[in-house]
Order: structure tokens, then C-alpha cells, then sequence
């Protein structure tokens, strides 16, 4: 190639290569403005937009519940407390393969089916970087071999947390009740915001009326947490408030004493502080463990306790309505004297039988001998059915409805437990709205003697004897005896709530009536005489029968004959001592037969554990 | 003559070291500013880890040796070993796509027993010496046949390397190739016919990408359609850049950066920890440091004494800028992911090696001149 052109050409193609090499320049230039004009948008325009979603990505929002109340017996015995407790938690995100982990985790730690099916659907609906229960309440001898084989499962952690026991088990379970974990239908009618984070809610019982004291207010901390959502540091925190303690007005010696007595039968002792309402003991038997609710009883367990004949889950004490039987004669005695109908001194014959004028139909007395001639005080002493049959029909059931209302009967006492029922105190305006009859003579009869339609629960003959032993005045039973707020030692007491004071007429008619009680157990022939003869106080009783079986007329009772089933309900009424009440109880055994023989026994020892302090 | 080339004269006593070492003294300053940033920067990206910090030391140390020895070379040699080093080059991807180890789901290392290396990485600087060699032994313009061959010369690589596939390296080698060709004088005729068939060829490419490749190109148009999935990456690192704000959260505050949130952040994202920490103004900075690099390699191929070394130099020089913006658009989300890193920043071997050689031949174009008396 000729040198000239070659240097022609090199001048041209410097030249060429200095134009495209500038405007090569130029373009990444306006590249670079292309970015720039980016970078400023996103930078300077949209700054504020893309710190909050920032800000959103780094912080969240986490729960800490509160401790939730302790609860006492009125001494300070430990009737519900919070025990640490370990969870077995996985969180899905750090896990392969969910299946082959909890195959290889059942080895080490047993896994139940439902456990797994309830697990796996919380891994559905939670966000896969949030740690899931699977497990909980573990075992040392658990906790032991998982940490030994931690290393082989990523994802899988233990955390402890508190969970609720109950020291005692089965103790006073109907008036405790228990929690159990919070289940979506719950949910909705919370204050869901104070309960993020909380595992338990009270169920039943005073964990359920008091749950907004014992919950207490939920904390929250604002914390740092990676991509994972594994927590660095906490920004920001708002402690939450423990929930009050309770001490209740149960005494859980008398408590225990008292379930002891019933020995193998079923039923309700309700003893009450006359002076202030305050329940000592709250019997509803059989009973049974609240522990195995609190994580989700397992189903077979609680098959066998629905399944139960006995049924054990019946709050029998404040849902068990029963004919009063011969309880309510000393209250009758008291309307009959109280509203002039009779006095301490007219007496009736009892031949063993009561008939109304013109009718064939005879009321039989429990003793087919008959009384002979009674007067009220033989008539409670030695439980005369025929003196009350005619005592309740010179009442009329406008008066005994009236009178026996002042006492409670009839309506729910208020007790601060839910679910309690009303009983029936029958009359004329209830029956024809119920069944839209009017009342027939013979109904008042048999009212007068505690059976036909006449119903109560042992909370409402407990609050109606403690009226009887304090003079009247209806005090709502009351289970919580003070509460105490976290970190204070102050006991705030509840105080007695007064629902209504019976107009006394004459002093002398109550005296009469409480005497005559007295008679019951201390008296010669009265139907309670067996716990009279030893005891170093004074009790005055009165016991009752409530019939279950309808017996045709001419038919015997005989006890033994019947089916345990058909056995009639034991009653007995009481307060102690009969000088200056410190104590009025009720007590119902279901089926128990005599209400001398089965009931007053049971009263007796409930008196003595809280009279005289013995242990059972 | 004397004036095409008294423009370049320059004064044997300012020569001084530069020449001695063959080393091109605002190049070199940059260099170093800009990697002294870049582990600044990947400290707070790896954690707080001065470990990472010191391999990438390692790997700079290295990095720089490979400019300085490439440096020493002179231009006429680089152009004789240039035919072979295309050849040799082609082979190993050959070799490559034969018997290649898979890594992250592409073939792209050849284990040579001694040390495992990535053949692309040599086509980065053999494809444009290659062109550049062809068409500066030719009367420039190009004529249509040496534009094909020129077409071919790029495209034979390129194919092989977007086949393992390696689309950021396929791009930068065609980008590399493209350079010389229109710094050689491609018609702008041509230039707009090229476009027209690059755009009409779109749906074949779309039609053998892989299917990650097109979850990219889906994600880049609407990022939301997937926010956990493929979209996470740019949502993630737009957040990063926009909540940096103009001043940046602080050096190893960022939260996006230090709490996971951002993925690949001390590779390939890396410009996002950059953006967080130290805002618009840290940005700024970079692209001062990038632009300096450009414009000098740019002067350096302006001012080259002979075709071939322009044509080089402004191939090379273009590259690194094309390499930059792809990163950097990536990020901010203007351009689908492509598996390239921010230069000199980004955590990584090879290509750092790759393109500290390229600066090595820059400067071996600057300081191999001869002086000319006027």
C-alpha cells in the first residue's frame, strides 16, 4: 500500500474516530442524566414513600402479654398460678421439608395426630416467618432429649412461657373454673387489640366473671427484625400490667372438708358467711381436673367426662334446681306468723294424711302414723308435712309467692359466677303463662312442704338460710373477697352487696323459728338429732327430702327398693352457731335418701372445719 | 502531520515516572479512589465482616499486579498476540459448553486443573482487540464484507457465551464489538438498519430465553406482579435507594442493607447498599470516580497514535461505561436484572481481573506512544 494514502487515511480516521468517539461520549452522558433523573426520583421525590415502606420492612409490632392473676383462697392458699412451661415452636420459613421434620421429631417427642392436623393448620393461615406451637407443656425428660438432638433440627426451638395450673386439681373447680386457650369464636367479642399475644382466657368460673382484672393490659414493643423476621433489638417498649390477683372468699380447708363429706354421692354444699355474703365453701360434685382443659383436653378425656352419668361437668350449685322438700318449712312457719295466719300456739292434728274439703285426694305425711296434734314448733322440729299442707293453704299461694320471694327463692342471687339459673318460685300469674292453667288449691299444698313446681338451687337455699341466720337481710353471695393489683400489696375488698332487708313484724316470730330449728338437731325428736348430740355449739338445722319419684298414693318408699336413680334428693339447711351465726350452709345430695340421715352429717362437718378449724 | 500529531507531543521531562512504569497517573489515582470506595462500601454490604474486606483486598491486589504487567506490554505486541488470543479464546468456550462445570445454573467455568476460570472473561478483552486488529488493517470506513466479517467476529462468541448463558458478559462483549465497529466508522445507514432488525429480532430472542430471563424482562415492566417471588430484588433495592434519601442513612445504618431485606447485596446489588448508606450525594461521588475513568479512556484513545489502539482504547473505555450503566439501571429498576456487577464495587473474581487488564491496556496505549519531535 502506497505510503501517501496510508497517512491520507490516517488523518481521515483520526478524525473519524475523535467525532464517534465524542459522541459516543455524549451519549453515555445523556445515559448517565437518564439515571441521574432516576436516582432524584427515587431519592428526593419519592424519599418520604420509600423511608415508610423501609420503616415497615425493619419494624414490627410485637405483643407481650401480660401475667394474669393469681388467685387465692380467702388465707392465701394458692388456688391458680402461672408455671413456666415449654413449648416446642417451629417456624416453617427455616424448614425443607415440614413432613420428614415432624416424622423425625415424633421419634424423639411424641407428636398426637390432633396435635399435627391443628399444627398444620396454623402453618397455613400464619406467616411462615412466625414460630408456631406445636407442642406444648413439655416435660424436663422432653426438653432433655430435644436439646440433645437440637443440631438436627433447624427451625425447631423451645421457649418457655407461663401457663396456668391449678395447684389444688380438682378443688372447688365450679367456683374456680379455668382458662383455656382463646379459640376464634372468643375472639370476636374481645378487645382483640389487648389480647394479641395472649394464649388463655378464662372459660368458666372466676377465671371467666373476673377475666378483665385477672387478664390485665397487654404491653407492646416495637422491635428490629431481620428479613426472617428474627428480632434484633427491641426500639421501644410498653410493659404490660399484670393482671389483679384474687383472693377469694373460699376457704379451701372448709372447701375440702366439705367435698370430702359427700364421700361417693353427688351433689351441692353451698356454705355462706352470714355477715357478708361471703361464700366459705362452693361445693358442685363430682368434680374433676381443670389442668387438662388449659391446653386443649385431649378428646378422649373429654368424652369420658361428658359421657359421665354422674356428670361432673354440671355445675350442680348454681345450675342444680331442686325441690326444696322440707328446707322451706321454717320459712313458710315464718309467713305464716310473719302475716298473722297462724301464731305460736294454734295447733293442727296430724293423722297422716291431708285432704282437701270435698276431695277424695289424700297429701300423705312422710309418717303414715301421722303427728298427731302439732303446733310449729313440733311441726319444724319433726318436719309435720300435714301442718305445713295446712298452713300453706290458709297462706294462699299469693303469700307464700310474695313472702318466700323477700327471700330469694325464685330468682338468680347474683353470685358472681355466671351461668347461675333462677329456680322457680311458682304462682298463680308463672303457671298460667307457663302453662296457661290456673293454680289449683292442691298445688299450694304441696308447695307448702317444698315439691310440686318449687324449685332452688343450693346457692339460693344457702343465701335464703343465711338470711334466716342474720335477721334478714339478703346478702348477695359473693366468691371474690379482694382483689390486688399488680406490684401493690394492697387488698381492695369487695364489699357486701345488700339486696334487700325482710321486714320483721315481730322479733319473737323469728326467735320462734330459729328455735325451733334448733330443736331440729338439738331437740329430742328432731329429724337432725344424730349431729346435735356432740356438738360443742349450737346449730340450728332444718332438713328436707325432695322427691325425684313420684310415688302413686297407696305406694310405700322404700328407699332400698329403688333404683339408686329414683332415690330421693337429701337436703339440709343450717347456721352455727345458732346464737350468733357465723357460718349458714346448704347442702343437696343427690339421691342421698334422708335428708337427717345423709345431708345434716355432710352440714356438720363443713361446720366443723370452719367453727372449729378441724382438719378433714 | 506534524499537526495531526504535535497534538500529542508532550514534554519528555513531564514524562517522568508515568512513562517508566508505564502507568497513566489519573487513571491510576481514580482506580484506586474508586476501590477504596468500593471496600467502604462492601464492608457495610458484608455485615460488618472484615473478612470479605480482605479477600476482596486480595483479589484488588491481584487485580492491579494484572494491569501493571498487561501495562508493560506494548500496543504492537498486544496486536500480535491478538489472532491467537481470539482463537484460543473461542476454543475454551467451546471447550465450555462441551465439559464446562455448572454453577448457578449456568456453565460458564472450565476447570483447568490449576485454577478454574471463566473463558468469557478473556473474549471481554479479546473480542474488541480482535475487531479492532480486523478493521484497522482495512481503509476505515468499513466496507459492507469487512462490517460482516467484523459482524461475525463478535457474534460467534458472543452466541457461545449467551448460550451457557451468561447474558451480562454476552452483552458487554457485543457492546465491546459494537464500539469498534462505530468508532471504525460504521455508516449511520447502516447504524439505523441494524436497530430495525435488532428490534424486529426481539420476539425470536424472547422466543429462546430461558424462562428465568423472561420472569426478568415481566418483572422489570411491573415489579409488584410478584413482590416475593422475582420482583422481590428491584422492590427491595428501590427501597433501599429511595429511602437513602440525598444523605444517605450512614455507613452500616442502612436497614435495608444490614437487615437481609436486600438480597445479593454486596454482588450484584451492591449499588444499592451504596445508595442507601450515602445517599444521592455517595451516587455523586461514584459516578465522579466513573466519569473521570471514561473520559480519561477516552482522551487516552483520542489520543492513540495509530488506529488500532483508538479503536482499542475507545472500545474499552466505552465497555466500562456501558458496564456501569447496565448495574446501575438494573438496580434502580430502568433495566431487567442481567447478572452483572457494579464495577470495582461489587464483590467478585474474575471480572474485576478481566477489567483491571483493560485499564492495563489503556494505559499501555498512553504510555507506549512515541515522542515525535515537532
Amino acid at each position: 500500500m502506497p505510503t501517501r494514502l496510508t497517512l491520507k487515511d490516517h488523518l481521515f480516521e483520526s478524525r473519524l474516530i475523535m467525532q464517534r468517539a465524542i459522541l459516543l461520549v455524549v451519549i453515555g452522558g445523556v445515559l448517565c442524566l437518564i439515571l441521574f433523573s432516576r436516582l432524584l426520583y427515587l431519592q428526593v421525590v419519592e424519599h418520604e414513600h420509600y423511608t415508610t415502606l423501609s420503616e415497615d420492612n425493619r419494624v414490627k409490632l410485637q405483643a407481650i402479654p401480660p401475667n394474669r392473676g393469681l388467685i387465692y383462697d380467702r388465707n392465701g392458699i394458692l388456688l391458680a398460678e402461672n408455671l413456666p412451661s415449654y413449648r416446642l415452636e417451629i417456624t416453617p420459613e427455616q424448614i425443607d421439608d415440614m413432613d420428614a421434620t415432624l416424622d423425625a421429631l415424633s421419634a424423639i417427642i411424641e407428636i398426637l395426630p390432633n396435635d399435627r392436623t391443628r399444627f398444620e393448620q396454623l402453618v397455613q393461615r400464619k406467616p411462615r416467618f412466625e414460630s408456631i406451637p406445636l407442642l406444648f407443656h413439655l416435660s424436663d425428660e422432653e426438653v432433655a432429649r430435644f436439646s440433645v438432638n437440637r443440631h438436627l433440627f433447624p427451625g425447631v426451638d423451645i421457649t418457655a412461657g407461663l401457663a396456668r395450673h391449678y395447684p389444688q386439681g380438682p378443688l372447688a373447680v365450679h367456683a374456680l373454673g379455668y382458662v383455656g386457650r382463646i379459640d376464634e369464636q372468643a375472639l370476636k367479642d374481645l378487645d382483640s387489640s389487648n389480647y394479641r399475644g395472649t394464649t388463655y382466657i378464662g372459660k368458666i368460673g372466676v377465671e371467666k366473671t373476673y377475666e378483665a382484672l385477672l387478664h390485665g393490659k397487654v404491653g407492646l414493643q416495637q422491635v428490629e427484625t431481620t428479613a426472617q423476621g428474627r428480632v434484633l433489638r427491641v426500639l421501644n417498649r410498653m410493659a404490660p400490667e399484670s393482671g389483679h390477683n384474687l383472693y377469694l372468699t373460699l376457704d379451701s380447708r372448709v372447701q375440702r372438708a366439705a367435698e370430702a363429706a359427700f364421700g361417693t354421692f353427688s351433689g351441692s354444699a353451698i356454705a355462706i358467711d352470714p355477715e357478708n355474703g361471703h361464700v366459705l365453701a362452693f361445693v358442685s360434685l363430682p368434680t374433676y381436673d381443670p389442668n387438662p382443659f388449659v391446653n386443649g383436653i385431649d378428646h378422649a378425656t373429654y368424652a369420658a367426662l361428658k359421657g359421665d352419668d354422674r356428670q361432673p361437668l354440671f355445675n350442680r350449685a348454681l345450675r342444680g334446681q331442686y325441690p326444696p322438700g322440707s328446707t322451706i318449712k321454717p320459712f313458710m312457719g315464718l309467713a305464716g306468723l310473719e302475716l298473722g295466719v297462724t301464731n305460736t300456739h294454734s295447733s293442727t292434728y296430724c293423722p297422716g294424711y291431708y285432704t282437701l274439703p270435698g276431695n277424695e285426694r289424700k297429701y300423705r305425711d312422710w309418717k303414715r302414723t301421722g303427728h298427731g296434734t302439732v303446733n310449729l314448733d313440733i311441726a319444724i322440729t319433726q318436719s309435720c308435712d300435714v301442718y305445713f299442707y295446712d298452713l300453706a293453704l290458709s297462706l294462699g299461694i299469693d303469700n307464700i309467692h310474695d313472702y318466700l320471694g323477700h327471700f330469694g327463692f325464685g330468682r338468680a342471687t347474683g353470685i358472681d359466677i355466671l351461668g347461675e339459673l333462677p329456680g322457680l318460685l311458682p304462682s298463680r300469674e308463672w303457671k298460667r303463662r307457663r302453662h296457661n292453667q290456673p293454680w289449683f288449691p292442691g298445688e299450694t299444698i304441696i308447695t307448702g312442704i317444698g315439691q310440686g313446681f318449687f324449685l332452688v338451687t343450693p346457692i339460693q337455699l344457702a343465701t335464703a338460710a343465711a338470711a334466716l341466720a342474720n335477721g334478714g337481710h339478703i346478702l348477695q353471695p359473693n366468691i371474690v373477697y379482694a382483689g390486688q393489683a399488680a406490684n401493690s400489696s394492697a387488698l381492695i375488698p369487695y364489699a357486701p352487696r345488700l339486696l334487700e332487708n325482710i321486714t320483721i313484724n315481730n322479733q319473737s316470730h323469728w326467735d320462734h323459728v330459729i328455735n325451733a330449728m334448733i330443736n331440729v338437731v338439738h331437740g329430742a325428736r328432731g329429724t337432725a338429732r344424730a349431729i346435735g348430740a356432740d356438738s360443742p355449739y349450737r346449730i340450728a338445722g332444718k332438713t328436707g327430702t325432695a322427691q325425684v319419684f313420684g310415688l302413686k298414693e297407696e305406694e310405700k318408699y322404700v328407699a332400698a327398693e329403688l333404683d339408686e336413680k329414683l332415690r330421693d334428693h337429701a337436703l339440709f339447711i343450717a347456721f352455727a352457731p345458732a346464737e350468733k351465726p357465723k357460718i349458714a350452709v346448704a347442702v343437696v345430695v343427690e339421691h342421698g335418701g334422708g335428708g337427717g340421715s345423709v345431708a345434716a352429717p355432710i352440714a356438720r362437718k363443713i361446720l366443723d372445719a370452719y367453727l372449729l378449724g378441724s382438719k378433714p | 502531520m506534524n499537526i495531526a500529531i504535535g497534538r500529542h507531543h508532550e514534554d519528555a521531562s513531564k514524562r517522568g515516572w508515568q512513562y517508566r512504569l508505564h502507568l497513566d497517573a489519573p487513571l491510576l489515582f481514580t482506580l484506586i479512589g474508586v476501590c477504596a470506595y468500593g471496600l467502604i462500601v462492601l464492608y457495610s454490604a458484608g455485615g460488618g465482616s472484615i473478612e470479605i474486606v480482605e479477600r476482596q483486598l486480595v483479589r484488588l491486589g491481584v487485580a492491579f499486579t494484572g494491569m501493571f504487567l498487561v501495562a508493560q506490554v506494548p500496543p504492537r505486541m498486544l496486536q500480535r498476540l491478538t489472532p491467537w488470543a481470539f482463537v484460543i479464546g473461542v476454543l475454551f468456550l467451546l471447550a465450555v459448553l462441551i465439559a464446562g462445570e455448572t454453577s448457578g445454573g449456568a456453565q460458564r467455568w472450565l476447570d483447568l486443573y490449576v485454577v478454574r476460570f471463566q473463558p468469557s472473561e478473556v473474549m471481554k478483552l479479546a473480542v474488541p482487540m480482535m475487531v479492532a486488529s480486523f478493521l484497522s488493517d482495512t481503509r476505515l470506513p468499513p466496507n459492507r464484507w469487512q462490517l460482516l466479517t467484523a459482524g461475525v467476529l463478535i457474534a460467534v462468541p458472543m452466541l457461545m457465551i449467551a448460550k451457557q448463558p451468561d447474558l451480562g458478559t454476552a452483552l458487554l462483549i457485543a457492546s465491546s464489538g459494537f464500539f469498534v465497529v462505530f468508532l471504525a466508522g460504521l455508516q449511520w445507514r447502516l447504524l439505523a438498519f441494524f436497530t430495525v432488525l435488532t428490534t424486529a429480532a426481539m420476539p425470536v430472542v424472547w422466543h429462546f430465553m430461558h424462562d428465568y430471563q423472561r420472569q426478568r424482562v415481566i418483572t422489570l415492566l411491573n415489579p409488584e406482579s410478584d413482590p416475593l417471588g422475582s420482583g422481590y430484588h428491584i422492590i427491595q433495592s428501590k427501597i433501599a435507594i429511595g429511602s437513602g434519601g440525598l444523605f444517605g442513612k450512614g455507613w452500616l445504618n442502612g436497614t435495608q442493607s444490614q437487615l437481609d431485606f436486600l438480597p445479593e447485596r454486596s454482588t450484584d446489588f451492591i449499588f444499592a447498599v451504596l445508595g442507601e448508606e450515602f445517599g444521592f450525594l455517595g451516587i455523586l461521588l461514584l459516578f465522579a470516580f466513573y466519569t473521570i475513568i471514561v473520559v480519561r479512556g477516552m482522551m487516552i484513545a483520542v489520543q492513540a497514535q495509530d488506529t488500532y489502539t483508538r479503536l482499542l482504547a475507545g472500545s474499552l473505555s466505552m465497555t466500562f461505561c456501558v458496564y456501569f450503566i447496565v448495574n446501575t439501571g438494573m438496580v434502580t429498576g430502568l433495566l431487567p436484572v442481567v447478572g452483572l456487577p457494579l464495577p470495582m464495587i461489587s464483590y467478585g473474581g474474575t471480572s474485576i481481573v478481566t477489567l483491571m487488564a483493560s485499564f492495563g491496556i489503556l494505559m499501555s496505549i498512553q504510555t507506549h506512544r512515541k515522542l515525535l519531535a515537532t
